[in-house]
């Protein structure tokens, strides 16, 4: 029975914690619902990336790439058919004449993502170490620079806009459990443990003979339809985004919140994901002066990026497997 | 190599230019391979060291050149120690993931500082230095013209390079150096101190991103939070793709990326300009298939590699 109640336990944790900050997004007032949907989409964002790092324990920067598909794919397609023709003029006619919904959207982002991973990951899943990183790093930069200079797929180096922005705290929830049920149906099913135990130890992983590449290949291509999913569930919060919302900062700050967490834990990403927004939110509001257990907090304009940067610092000096140290959520031993 | 080069169509006037960021290039990547060969810490915040010593530059841009310069060496210096106390030595022997996403932190941390910094009256001003700005003249050398500053960039480069080979090799700490690089835990239980090589190898490479700061300036007086951050990029790639295990063959990834940068955009049609990054990290992932040990790396692994 135990077996069953951990695994209950390993999806309700995070679940329910993501569950909660959209509940509590629905009471807050308009202008700070913004934080809790960013809170929501990074969840589904950081989990797709714990879906290839945290599984297999290689370092990939090219996971934003997928996001970037997702959202720039979902975006151009949902923008209203005659607002498209005279703003994108350059579009192949295909995209430029037909325009479809946003839930069609995400589903069209997730099979993109996939299959662009499936397309990339063939020959970089050949690669090991810290080559892989350096490779997926390339793939972001490629990736980047077609998104940002080829008109005919999207809107280039201008901002795209007009995207309905149908990601709300209802969408936003949904779409980050989502991310979690597909993660922790993957780490438990035989390829998940496969792929983990090649993370663990790969020369004892190959003797009971399993194909590490392999393995990390099928869970480069879950992780980019994630990813591509995650992207369009972005796009349809901001209502508009430019190809630089979708690079080095986002891959930074993504990785940043999966290690905080604890980078081998599903539980890991979602709670490093939440930490490290939930004090980017209160930072930004006490820049602008808010009150906090009575005291009130007016920082200068400018200290949310330090301060956030700073406790990212201390947080891994001080515990550098994360805040979970990289283990599920479980219940205490006489409760099991 | 430039043979090929020139019956391409190229003239030597796109090849200096691609010498000259190659030797620039080549500079970061020593002082990254330095740090990675001590530590196996790949310094993200490398960029950043450059940075602080622009914004020093910038800082006393009104002094004497020579004060300027040696303060610019100070401070860059002074910053690089003050990582490896407060953040490196803590992380010492930690995975490789969370010491590249620290020093990850520690760069946007830096550049959080560095926003917050106004130069000249609340805008990030441009700087120039009538003093080294004279750098950027060019000098005609065969009927080609060459900027002054290709050939402080290249000069400096193997200056650098030559002290630090000789240091490597004639003296003891150099020895120490090499020995803690090739295998760590080996060389300290021969009697190498720890802390003495990697602050050898932290001072060295401060006092290279110094010298780099300076020559970016001199080609880019424009300093921003963001100062070198994509250069630091394209050469921690460089050095990858060369071979990050030994010194030697980074440094001439570091070079080569620069060099390959520099004439793809040259050989690339205009209208095609654009799409430079794509056509050179595309030949990175190619390389990297290729030689994922390093395109420079002969001979047998120094490592081995996990997988």
């Amino acid at each position: 029975m135990s077996r069953y109640l951990d695994a209950a336990v390993e999806l309700l944790a995070p679940a329910v914690l993501v569950i909660a900050v959209g509940l509590v997004s629905t009471t807050v007032s308009p202008a700070n619902e913004i934080y809790f949907l960013t809170a929501l989409v990074s969840v589904a964002i950081v989990v797709a990336i714990y879906v290839f790092v945290g599984n297999s324990g290689v370092l990939s920067f090219g996971q934003i790439s997928f996001v970037a598909v997702g959202a720039f794919a979902s975006g151009v397609m949902t923008v209203p058919l005659e607002s498209k023709q005279s703003v994108l003029t350059d579009l192949f006619p295909l995209l430029k004449n037909h325009t479809i919904g946003s839930v069609p959207s995400l589903v069209l982002a997730a099979v993109l993502g996939g299959v662009f991973a499936l397309v990339v990951g063939l020959p970089l899943m050949r690669l090991s170490g810290l080559a892989a990183g350096i490779a997926t790093f390339a793939l972001l930069e490629i990736t980047h620079n077609v998104l940002q200079q080829w008109t005919k797929i999207g809107p280039g180096a201008t901002t795209l806009s007009l995207v309905p922005d149908t990601t709300g705290p209802l969408q936003a929830t949904v779409g980050a459990l989502i991310a979690i049920a597909v993660a922790f149906v993957y780490q438990r099913t035989r390829l998940g443990r496969k792929l983990r135990a090649s993370r663990e130890d790969p020369a004892a992983a190959r003797a009971i003979g399993v194909d590490v590449h392999r393995q990390r290949f099928w869970a480069f291509i879950v992780s980019g339809a994630l990813a591509g999913f995650a992207g369009a569930l972005y796009v349809h919060m901001l209502g508009s985004i430019t190809t630089e919302q979708v690079y080095l900062e986002l891959t930074f700050l993504t990785l940043a919140m999966l290690v905080i967490g604890g980078t081998t834990s599903l539980a890991g990403a979602v709670i490093g994901t939440l930490a490290v927004s939930g004090l980017n939110s209160f930072l930004s509001q006490a820049e602008q002066g808010v009150h906090f257990f009575g005291a009130k907090l007016d920082f200068p304009s400018g200290t949310r990026l330090i301060v956030l940067a700073a406790v990212m610092a201390l947080v891994l000096i001080i515990r550098p497997s994360g805040l979970t140290g990289g283990r599920e959520v479980r219940l205490p031993r006489r409760f099991r | 190599v430039i043979i090929g080069a020139l019956s391409w169509g190229l003239g030597w006037q796109e090849l200096s230019d691609a010498v000259a960021i190659g030797a620039i290039y080549a500079l970061i990547a020593v002082g990254i391979g330095l740090v990675f060969g001590v530590l196996r810490l790949v310094n993200f915040a490398y960029g950043q060291l450059v940075m602080a010593g622009a914004y020093t530059l910038a800082f006393t841009s009104t002094w004497a050149l020579w004060e300027s310069i040696v303060t610019c060496f100070a401070v860059v210096v002074a910053l690089s120690i003050a990582m490896e106390l407060g953040v490196f030595r803590p992380l010492r022997g930690q995975s490789p993931a969370v010491m590249l996403v620290t020093t990850f932190a520690i760069a946007f941390l830096l550049q959080a500082i560095a926003l917050l910094v106004d130069i000249h009256d609340g805008t990030i001003g441009e700087i120039v230095f009538s003093q080294i700005g004279a750098l950027n003249e060019s000098v005609n050398v065969g009927g080609v013209d060459v900027r002054k500053v290709t050939f402080v960039a290249v000069g400096t480069a193997l200056f650098a390079l030559l002290v630090i080979a000789l240091l490597l090799n004639r003296t003891t700490i150099g020895l120490h150096t090499r020995a803690a690089a090739a295998d760590f835990s080996t060389a300290r239980l021969l009697g190498v101190r720890a802390n003495r090589v990697i602050s050898f190898a932290v001072v060295i490479s401060g006092l290279l991103a110094a010298a780099v700061s300076i020559l970016l300036v001199v080609s880019n007086p424009l300093v921003s939070p963001d100062f070198a951050l994509h250069e630091t990029i394209v050469v921690l790639i460089g050095v990858v793709v060369g071979g990050i295990d030994r010194l030697w063959t980074a440094t001439l990834g570091g070079f080569t990326i620069g060099f390959a940068s520099g004439v793809i955009s040259a050989l690339l049609p205009t209208d095609q300009s654009v799409y430079l990054p794509s056509v050179l990290f595309g030949l990175v992932i190619v390389v990297l298939l290729l030689r994922p040990a390093g395109l420079f790396a002969w001979g047998r692994p120094t490592t081995v590699e996990r997988v």
